[in-house]
């Protein structure tokens, strides 16, 4: 991992209209290892329950032989979840509205995943 | 497994607590050892040295904390392969409390710390106002710690 460009690659996810808030999050302690949160966003909370559903996504994904986990997606009337699983066991989150761009906040959420590798 | 509490307006509360996070084990105790709630020991003999080990940790981490001038010990976390091990200590209305939490790799410790914020807050709005209480004496303890012990595994 590489720390010095964690807040940089989050910056460039905040930077796409409708994100609210982009995390890095260590995916099997559920805990923020940085954030770009707007107010109001509880980063710890995002973070232990986005470790926690990447991982049950990840065993169900197994159980139908769908390989590797890449990319998750929670549609909520309000907004939307991101997830993107990095190296080293770390979790790219983003925290969006309902009007954003997912393909392009998927885009700078996989270069972040590179970037922080 | 249910949860058992010394008194009921606990039950909510840690049950609540060990639903969402998933913990395996959870005690509730004063930071002298006397347990107020408990889930998942089935033995009292094992509850008995979970907390007065806990109670153990707690006091002494708390001391280190004061020699380095530091706030009080809040919460303290060990990880081992398979079980992580979280200790948090927190106000309430009857007094400071201890919350000894055993999980599993089915959770995590940032569920563990989330909830614990949950539950902190639910047992202070469940908790019934009490009338102040008097010096505790040895024989008062005793007899306090034999009938936790016996509700806890009635």
């Amino acid at each position: 991992m590489k720390p010095e460009r964690l807040h940089p690659a989050l910056d460039r996810i905040t930077r796409v209209r409708g994100v609210r808030g982009a995390m890095v999050v260590s995916a099997e302690d559920g805990l923020v290892v940085a954030d770009a949160l707007m107010e109001g966003i509880r980063g710890n909370a995002v973070a232990a329950l986005a470790g926690s559903l990447a991982a049950r996504l990840a065993r169900a994904g197994a159980a139908a032989a769908a390989g590797e986990q890449r990319f998750v997606h929670l549609a909520a009337d309000g907004g939307a979840l991101l997830l993107l699983p990095g190296a080293d066991g770390l979790l790219v989150v983003a925290v969006t509205d309902q009007h954003v761009n997912v393909g392009l906040a998927r885009l700078e959420m996989q270069r972040a995943a590179e970037d922080i590798a | 497994m249910k949860s058992r509490v010394v008194e009921p307006w606990l039950l909510a509360p840690v049950d609540r607590f060990v639903r969402e996070c998933g913990a395996r084990l959870t005690l509730i105790m004063t930071p002298s050892g006397q347990v107020l709630a408990q889930h998942g020991f089935t033995r009292a003999v094992e509850v008995m040295s979970a907390a007065a080990l806990g109670a153990g940790i707690a006091a002494s981490t708390g001391e280190i904390v004061r020699m380095l001038d530091e706030p009080d010990f809040r919460v303290l976390n060990h990880q081992s392969a398979r079980h992580g091990i979280f200790l948090g200590r927190f106000a309430s209305s009857r007094g400071p409390l201890l919350a000894l939490v055993v999980y599993g790799a089915d959770t995590s410790i940032g569920l563990v710390q989330l909830f614990f914020e949950d539950l902190v807050a639910d047992l202070e709005a469940a908790a019934p106002v009490v009338a102040p209480r008097g010096p505790v004496l040895a024989a008062d303890f005793e007899r306090d710690l034999n009938e936790s012990l016996a509700t806890l595994f009635r």
